[in-house]
């Protein structure tokens, strides 16, 4: 692919003006205003090469997949298909079968909390944890109501970390058939010890999904080290498009959960009298995928993997070393979750500021950050504030715009006092 | 830095939500009425004393959230105290168009002086995703009016 080419030319250096340079959206002025676009984690900005992708596709390949025998739609299906090889490489997943697009990681959790839930029995529970993004908590909610299963919430340290003991307590009787918690918490940036995690579940005779759709941007996520059972993860945060996002399962889970949706593409035969499933994946994708969207994030994945993702952890490494050491010079301001080992996202609060109220002073000054409780709000009751602003980085972030925001949350609350 | 904010962070604005006028609970309220910004996490609770004449004797209320939404709340417990109800609501409908577009063509038809004493907020109007702070206050009176117990929302 043209991303891989291009962006692979300076494999191994990061060159952070040419990255700065695929993104057209970052020339932008808010205002007159450079913009510094810190709302990476609510989603990302879209290179040129994803940007290209998905225009060609539309004006020189494009037909619907699965369903033509003809020209465009067999390169189309070929594409489609392709970028379900290269999602199987990002994740090192055992199998292409593995893969299974949906539109988002919010579908996709849905597909297991419906499909795999149904194999649940009366008496058996899931865990999940308080730093859940709604996303990976209301279809949890919505299956207990639904089917009586119990739902146990593990609880977060004060440091924002999820606590392994209560973890521990939770999964103690071997009730619990599934553990759903995040890879990467969304609001305090914290990376959960997936490999342990994973041990202790099993340990217990449970599965578990991880919720990559922050991790999976920030680092490289290996599914054979991780040892997890399902990993979600979404397009639009990994610098592709919205509408597409991943469900990762091992095989032999997926081959015995039921279709979710029902519809076009997800069957091997239908009748009067009913119908047959698909095999894996296509059992889960019923109707017309989004094949644009499948495009553009096989051109994200070649071109965030041309960068490295070892080399883009490194960069937020510093860039967070950079936020924690400015952070920690301002008076007056509240860090949600301290936690060892995380990544570029920080939830923060003024003492004579309102989050909103910063945000449109940050706003002024062409800083985009959101402000709010971040689709999580029990993890925002836990650490007892109303809502918070958040800062969350991307690979084209800048040391400098992280000094920036230090600068202007320090003017910010001079501004309030 | 943010000079050029003092047209929506007015000193009134800062002060009133630094200082929320009529801050506390009526034990003996006769209307009473939630308001909650769900997206944002600003929530109130308003209570109404009405007099014998059916006027608005005493409103006070307590909350959390950004300055403009305890500056627009405290205002307007202020200024729609002695009000009819008919008043109030009239008072609301207008503030609700200041603060969308900026201008209200109708303000000097009649309560002029509250209308002038609102006017502080209506530099919201430049800021689209912050309407909602402002009017939040006036949705939640008007549910507390209705005494229907439901929640407002200016969602």
């Amino acid at each position: 692919m043209e991303a891989a080419a291009v962006a692979g030319e300076r494999a191994g250096v990061f060159d952070l003006a040419r990255i700065r340079a695929d993104f057209p959206i970052l020339s932008q002025k808010i205002r007159g205003k450079d913009l510094v676009f810190l709302d990476s984690g609510a989603s990302a900005q879209k290179p040129r090469q994803v940007i290209e992708a998905m225009s060609r596709l539309q004006e020189t390949g494009y037909a619907n997949v699965h369903r033509g025998a003809y020209f465009l739609s067999e390169s189309a299906t070929a594409a489609y298909e392709a970028a379900r090889g290269a999602v199987a490489r990002f994740l090192k997943a055992a199998s292409e079968r593995e893969i299974v697009f949906a539109s988002s990681s919010t579908a996709a959790i849905n597909l297991v909390a419906h499909s795999y839930g149904s194999l649940l029995k009366p008496g058996q529970a899931v865990v999940v944890s308080e730093m859940e993004h709604h996303a990976n908590l209301v279809p949890w909610f919505m299956l207990r109501d639904r089917t009586g299963i119990e739902l146990r919430i593990c609880r977060v340290t004060d440091a924002g970390e999820l606590d392994l003991d209560d973890l521990a307590a939770k999964l103690a009787d071997g009730k619990v058939g599934l553990v759903a918690v995040t890879h990467m918490s969304n609001v305090l940036g914290t990376v959960t010890p997936a490999a342990q995690i994973a041990r202790m579940a099993h340990e217990k005779g449970a599965k578990l999904l991880l919720d990559g759709s922050q991790a999976a941007v920030h680092r490289a996520v290996d599914m054979q080290a991780l040892d997890c059972d399902f990993y979600v993860f979404t397009g639009h945060k990994l610098y592709g498009p919205t509408g597409i996002g991943v469900l990762w399962g091992r095989l032999e889970l997926l081959e015995k959960m039921p279709p979710f949706l029902g519809g076009g593409d997800m069957i091997a035969e239908v009748t009067l009298a009913g119908f047959l499933p698909a095999p894996v994946p296509a059992r889960f994708e019923a109707g017309t995928p989004p094949i644009v969207e499948a495009i553009g994030l096989h051109a994200a994945i070649d071109y965030v993997e041309a960068i490295g993702m070892a080399a883009i952890e490194a960069h937020e490494r510093r860039l967070v070393d950079r936020a924690m050491a400015r952070f920690s010079t301002l008076d007056g301001i509240t860090l949600l979750g301290r936690a060892q080992d995380r990544g570029g996202v920080f939830a923060f609060a003024l003492d004579n500021a309102h989050a909103h109220d910063l945000a449109t002073l940050l706003d002024r000054v062409g800083i985009a950050v959101r402000s709010g409780r971040h689709c999580a709000e029990p993890l925002h009751a836990r650490f007892g504030v109303e809502s918070t602003c958040r800062a969350s980085f991307g690979l084209y972030t800048t040391e400098a715009e992280v000094d920036f925001l230090a600068e202007a949350l320090g003017k910010a609350r001079e501004f309030f006092r | 830095m943010f000079d050029d904010l003092r047209d929506l962070y007015q000193e009134v604005i800062l002060d009133h939500g630094r200082k929320p006028r009529n801050f506390r609970r009526l034990d003996d309220a006769d209307r009473h009425g939630r308001g909650d910004n769900p997206m944002c996490g600003d929530r109130m609770e308003l209570w109404v004393k009405l007099g014998g004449d059916g006027r608005l004797d005493d409103v006070a209320f307590q909350g959390k959230g950004c300055a403009i939404s305890m500056a627009s709340a405290s205002l307007m417990t202020e200024t729609v105290r002695g009000k009819t109800q008919a008043e109030a609501r009239e008072l609301g409908e207008r503030f609700r168009e200041l603060a969308m577009t900026g201008h209200c063509p109708d303000c000097g038809a009649s309560l002029e002086e509250e209308m002038e004493r609102l006017q502080v907020l209506g530099g919201v109007s430049e800021f689209p995703s912050r309407v909602k702070c402002a009017t939040l206050a006036w949705h939640t009176l008007n549910t507390a009016l209705d005494n229907a117990g439901k929640e407002a929302s200016s969602e």
